[in-house]
């Protein structure tokens, strides 16, 4: 295990930003020099203080927001290449609370991707059946709930089935578990891992909880300022931090 | 009552004459006010610099005596003249602000986070207003249209005046000859279809709307 996630990072980037800049205003870059690279069925955690950037750099790798400058690279291509609906149905993305469609079903809603790709219906149920077992939803009973009859936590799982149905080689997470209670958080948490490894694809988690971001990633990344201070395992940001602001940030883990 | 009852029972074909007239009159200006009301409603919110002067000159029109549109109507060439079609331009005109801001605010009223999932997840423009804002909308669009009916039924009473028959026929009639039996007989079925409508458009609103 551990020598599959040393090296499947230097495979070729599925996700790379070189250099990017990014400001929604005159006076202040929310991006500026942010560089990264996620590898195939790597996941990479990106954590930092509120308001550095991270939902914004997410943000950039499915077209939602484009780069002012420097390249960001999906698939070996650069994403202002890509038309960004066509991109957007290639990558998973999941939002905090879900942002499920409360006027669909649950099945409906896993399905939601597979039916704007075309899907014919007994696929998208072989999927969504399939998907909705995964990640412990029993289809008979949950698929045809909507989302106000679920609780956080199941509203979560829903949401990451959703982003997974079209089997998207690269996932998109904005605090997905950040609505939950600290139990349900727990949880779902360790079933990322079990999930994960019958994933292919590989995910880019943007959250504020750093273990959360040490037990689900193979390498975290430290964003600061819209930069990025560091890259690296949990132990590589423990014992050698980069300057002073990581070692401030991973303080709260140290030995 | 018997008294009135019997002259009710009376002229019973010339009130269901009427009262089918009524009802086409306020069905034609509800469907002609769904029908250019939504589409401008989904407009303002692309474009909310519109949505202001579209309100507001909405609004203008509300304010204008209802009686005073009609006349005013009546010279302007198209859709002017005497008779049901321009009843039907002025009651399209009174019932475009509740529909116009109803599907306006109803759309405005999605929440961000299932908008932003819709685009995240590859929905197109089109695709996201046709499958979630519309959906989401219709029950607030559906209270939009009960107000405009409700009040399109008693607005059609006045339209008689230019000619356009209906119950108004009836009240009018009445009125001149100051026989409230006359006036009773146009006032009680208006009153009755406003009541059936707004029922049955609050089964709809309900029916239809999502379960949030």
């Amino acid at each position: 295990m551990t020598s599959w996630a040393d090296f499947k990072h230097l495979a070729a980037p599925i996700l790379e930003y070189a250099g990017v800049r990014k400001s929604f205003s005159v006076d202040r870059a929310v991006l500026d020099g942010f560089t990264l690279s996620v590898g195939a069925r790597e996941t990479v955690a990106l954590v930092g203080p509120s308001g550095c950037g991270k939902t914004t750099a997410l943000k950039l790798a499915n077209r939602l927001v484009d780069a002012d400058a420097g390249t960001v690279t999906v698939f070996g291509r650069p994403a202002a290449e890509h038309e960004p609906v066509g991109l957007r149905r290639r990558i998973g993305y999941v939002i905090q609370e879900g942002g499920l469609f409360p006027h669909w079903t649950v099945r409906e809603n896993v399905e939601a991707v597979p039916r704007l790709l075309g899907w014919d219906e007994e696929r998208r149920r072989a999927r969504s059946d399939e998907l909705l077992e995964t990640v412990g939803l029993a289809p008979a009973e949950f698929g045809p709930r909507r989302p106000s009859g679920l609780s956080g936590g199941q509203r979560q799982r829903v949401g990451v089935a959703r982003a997974l149905a079209a089997r998207p080689p690269l996932v998109l997470m904005d605090e997905p578990f950040g609505a939950l209670d600290p139990i349900a958080r727990r949880a779902m948490q360790k079933e990322f891992a079990s999930w994960k490894s019958r994933w292919e694809s590989a995910v880019l988690l943007v959250t504020h909880d750093l273990g959360e971001a040490f037990r689900l990633a193979d390498r975290v990344a430290v964003l600061a300022n819209g930069r990025i201070r560091q890259v690296g395992t949990r132990d590589e940001l423990l014992h050698a931090p980069a300057d002073a602001f990581v070692r401030e940030f991973v303080s709260e883990f140290g030995a | 009552m018997t008294g009135l009852g019997a002259f009710l029972w009376e002229r019973r074909g010339e009130i269901a004459a009427l009262t089918a007239e009524h009802v086409a009159l306020v069905a034609a200006s509800a469907l002609l006010a769904v029908a250019i009301g939504v589409p401008l409603g989904v407009a303002m919110t692309r474009r909310p610099r519109l949505a202001r002067p579209v309100l507001g000159a909405a609004n203008v029109v509300q304010a204008i005596p209802s009686l005073a549109l009609f006349g005013f109507l009546i010279p302007v060439p198209l859709v002017g003249g005497i008779g049901a079609r321009t009843a039907i331009v002025a009651l399209v005109l009174y019932s475009l602000l509740p529909i116009l801001r109803n599907t306006y605010a109803g759309i405005r009223s999605v929440e961000p986070s299932v908008l932003e999932a819709a685009d995240g997840i590859g929905m197109s423009p089109a695709q996201r207003r046709r499958f979630v804002e519309l959906p989401l909308a219709l029950p607030v669009v559906l209270a939009g249209v009960r107000v405009a009916v409700v009040v399109g039924v008693g607005l059609a009473t006045i339209a008689a005046a230019i000619g356009a028959g209906g119950l108004g026929v009836l009240i009018y009639r009445g009125v001149a000859t100051a026989d409230h039996r006359l006036i009773l007989a146009g006032a009680l079925p208006a009153a009755a279809l406003a009541l059936l409508l707004d029922f049955l458009l609050g089964l709809a609103e309900r029916g239809l709307g999502p379960r949030r």
